[in-house]
């Protein structure tokens, strides 16, 4: 990130002293925009990511950061932008500052998660009605939809679940990073991502085709019948095995 | 969108793709793959591991006169953050069988085994539940099942991608358990990619010689440790989560057992203490450190906190000189420098090329042989692609992938790579993505056996904070495997163990002798450790942060 860069200085010093003066020079031309974090007005750089600008104007986020790459869901934003009415949600470390940008971080989201024991479950509807009543105040508002930063059908996800759809509920939520923000968006107060979860898990365990080439692995490890090859790679002189590896075949 | 710049070479690796795709497809390898003198050769001139400046001499603690990654050096020689006098231990704010630290892939596994056998436990973690590296997994978890792909086969090339230094008894661990690990995610519910049969659907990795990657599109981990979390959750009465929580050092017991730790409460400042029979570190790796100035793939918290705790209570570090760089970190844009590029890429069939479209190196060497061959591509060939901001890198074919395996293929099987360019208009279908190699992984870390055992009794270790499974060198998809198995290891023999132990009196007598040492060695620092958070406030904003002492990390 650019303002990661720009704050390793010294590490740059250190190790590229061409690259830090070129840098300098364009750092000179560098254009930067103004943004309202939680009201207040910094000036930061206009390529920023929102997470690089909250560091960059100083705050050193405690909760708000996680993965910073778009996999974790730990710092959902909701943001205005000027002369629009619209609200805004995305994730501060993929979403890029414009002029104006109003934001606000949501250090935690507030959403219930049904306890179950996973293996007295059935895959069907009754199950997800049981532990998650809710889904059936669904207006069909498409909200969450619009609210999700990964993009993902979650109304559509929600409609398949309430029809006991749960392939299809596994399939749309699979990119889901838990960030909350359907939820926190949703007039019928459903907490969509965690119906997701559950869905996927009862497909994983219940739905999916079986391997059989698994099976028939896992008796042969019982069985110990790898024990004794086992034995004798563990024991083999560092060149011998050296050799045996580098003259392994490839598989194509 | 690319600046129009590098569109002469953008055009090069279109042209050179038809004929690339024909030597692809004829199954023959796409380069000749190294020698180990081919290896051995590009490691020691390009490996930034083998650079002097990259490793020092540590001058304290267990592993003392050892050469080692010199900011790892940095940390150990360091201050605690608290004074071990202040705190009475006879009345400990917490009690439970066994703790917990962090909260990623192999602290949840523990968690789950630990409950089953009947131990309840504390999962210490300093940012939320899952905030891990073990999230951020893409391409997969390797695991031998298929009838050509035995697990010892399994076991030679984790050996050879790690030079031999790995341990026998742990790879044997790690291999043998694996097609186990696969069975047990199904059965908590991980949805894995599958063949239309119901077999699983297997790729090859950087340094396999067998197809045993097994994925979950490319979010792998995000699928596999929300299940861990879903589950770990779902048992309150057994699992107590306490979240922005870290554990800042280890207490001890006047018989030299590992007895608990002292919390940090990152947000109301106070600090608590644990009393457990058992301890496991599942703290994870240390890319924050940002290692030779490497931007990393890593997540905010992994600052290497579990090493420094558990070196001042006297444990053994293994393999401390030994930084892994993934070959294909995103260069362009500037805004996601550094963003881990799934190996998944090259295991489908993308290349890495050079300023002319030229491939350069077999795309598939274990990772420390193939980025160094990436950064003499760049730095002494010259043949490297420089972005805007000065950065230099070399293309990853992707477009290639869907001639191997079809249209569509990226969309299905790799929708965050996808994700991370189109919002920068770069559509990765079309367009090869522009890499470097990017600090990844901690190869070293605490020394263990196959149960998980360090060499202070009661004190455990699994994951990536563990030493010895992977030698001086990672295989991908070895790491999600590696929390998995030692994750259930450490749950289950800890579990074992808190039914015999009796704790002595709790002590933090370690932390004023390591202090001691600090003195007698003459090491004079400021420096405070663990680092908890990494900082990237601005140094013009640092010098007005007047009052600030420290808070999460150094200012």
């Amino acid at each position: 990130m650019a303002t990661e860069t720009a704050i390793k200085k010294e590490f740059i010093q250190r190790f590229k002293p061409k690259v830090k003066a070129k840098a300098k020079k364009e750092a000179a031309k560098k254009d930067f925009v103004t943004v309202f974090i939680m009201g207040k007005a910094h000036k930061v750089p206009a390529d920023a990511t929102i997470m690089g600008a909250i560091e960059y104007a100083g705050y050193l986020i405690k909760r708000g950061a996680g993965c910073r790459e778009g996999f974790c869901g730990a710092c959902a934003t909701v943001y205005r932008l000027p002369g629009d009415y619209k609200i805004y949600t995305g994730l501060a470390c993929t979403t890029l500052v414009e002029e104006g940008m109003w934001l606000s971080q949501l250090p935690a989201i507030p959403g219930q998660k049904a306890l179950y024991d996973l293996d007295k479950l059935e895959p069907n509807v009754a199950t997800i009605q049981k532990l998650y009543p809710e889904i059936f105040r669904c207006v069909a508002c498409n909200t969450c939809t619009k609210a999700c930063p990964q993009d993902l059908e979650v109304m559509d996800y929600i409609q398949a679940a309430k029809r006991g759809d749960i392939e299809k509920v596994m399939d749309l939520s699979f990119d889901c990073i838990c960030c909350g923000m359907c939820a926190i968006r949703c007039p019928a107060e459903i907490v969509q991502y965690n119906v997701g979860l559950l869905a996927r898990r009862l497909y994983g365990k219940y739905l999916s085709k079986k391997s059989p080439e698994l099976r028939k692995r896992l008796k042969e490890i019982k069985s110990h019948q790898f024990d004794n090859e086992y034995k004798e790679l563990m024991t083999m002189k560092k060149d011998k095995l050296k050799k045996k590896y580098y003259e392994r075949d490839l598989e194509s | 969108m690319y600046p129009e710049y590098m569109k002469p070479s953008l055009d090069k690796v279109a042209q050179s793709r038809n004929k690339r795709f024909e030597l692809a497809k004829s199954g023959k390898p796409v380069f000749p793959p190294m020698s180990a003198e081919e290896r051995e050769e590009v490691l020691l001139k390009f490996h930034p591991d083998y650079k002097p400046e990259s490793r020092r001499k540590i001058r304290i603690g267990p592993n003392k006169g050892e050469s080692i990654t010199t900011e790892v050096a940095d940390i150990l020689e360091s201050h605690s953050r608290i004074s071990p006098d202040i705190f009475d231990l006879s009345v400990p704010d917490y009690e439970t069988d066994v703790l917990i630290i962090g909260g990623g892939g192999a602290g949840t596994a523990a968690a789950i085994i630990a409950m089953q056998q009947g131990a309840k436990s504390i999962i210490s973690t300093k940012l939320r539940l899952g905030d891990a590296n073990s999230m951020m997994s893409q391409g997969g978890m390797q695991a031998a099942v298929t009838p050509q792909d035995p697990p010892t086969r399994h076991y030679l090339d984790a050996m050879g991608g790690g030079h031999f230094d790995n341990k026998p008894e742990l790879v044997r661990a790690l291999t043998e358990d694996g097609p186990d690990v696969v069975r047990w995610l199904e059965e908590l519910g991980v949805v894995w990619d599958k063949n239309e049969d119901g077999t699983m659907q297997v790729l090859h990795g950087g340094g396999t010689s067998r197809k045993r990657m097994h994925s979950c599109r490319d979010y792998t981990g995000a699928i596999i440790l929300r299940t861990l979390m879903d589950e770990v959750r779902n048992h309150p009465e057994k699992i107590t989560i306490l979240e922005f929580m870290p554990v800042v050092e280890l207490i001890m017991d006047n018989k030299g057992q590992c007895a608990g730790g002292v919390l940090y409460n990152l947000e109301t400042e106070e600090y608590f203490t644990i009393k457990a029979k058992a301890t496991i570190i599942a703290t994870g790796g240390y890319g924050r450190l940002h290692i030779r100035a490497f931007d990393t793939t890593n997540h905010y918290g992994a600052t290497g906190d579990g090493l420094v705790i558990a070196y001042r209570a006297g444990a053994k570090l293994l393999y401390m000189d030994s930084v892994q760089y993934h070959p294909t970190g995103a260069v362009f844009p500037e805004q996601i420098a550094g963003f881990l590029i799934t190996e998944k890429i090259r295991g489908a069939g993308g290349q890495p090329l050079n300023k002319f479209g030229e491939l350069f190196v077999f795309p598939r060497e274990p990772r420390d042989v193939e980025s160094s061959a990436f950064i003499r591509e760049c730095i002494e060939r010259k043949n490297g692609i420089e972005t805007p901001s000065h950065r230099v890198g070399v293309w990853l074919d992707s477009p290639l992938i869907e001639m191997l395996q079809g249209e569509g293929y990226i969309n299905k099987q790799f929708p965050a790579m996808h994700r991370q360019f189109i919002r920068y208009g770069i559509d990765i279908t079309e367009e090869p993505m522009l890499v470097y190699p990017s600090l990844h992984y901690q190869n070293g870390g605490i020394e263990i056996n196959e149960k998980c055992e360090t060499n202070i009794p009661g004190l455990y270790v699994a994951g990536e904070a563990s030493g010895g499974v992977h030698g001086r060198n990672r295989l991908m998809g070895n790491s999600v495997l590696d929390y998995n198995v030692f994750g259930r290891r450490a749950g289950l023999k800890a579990a074992q163990y808190v039914k015999s132990v009796k704790l002595g009196n709790l002590s933090l007598k370690h932390i004023s002798e390591y202090e001691q040492d600090l003195k007698k060695a003459r090491i004079r620092t400021d420096r405070i450790a663990p680092v908890l958070l990494p900082s990237y406030t601005p140094e013009d904003v640092r010098k007005r942060q007047l009052t600030a002492h420290y808070e999460g990390t150094l200012r």
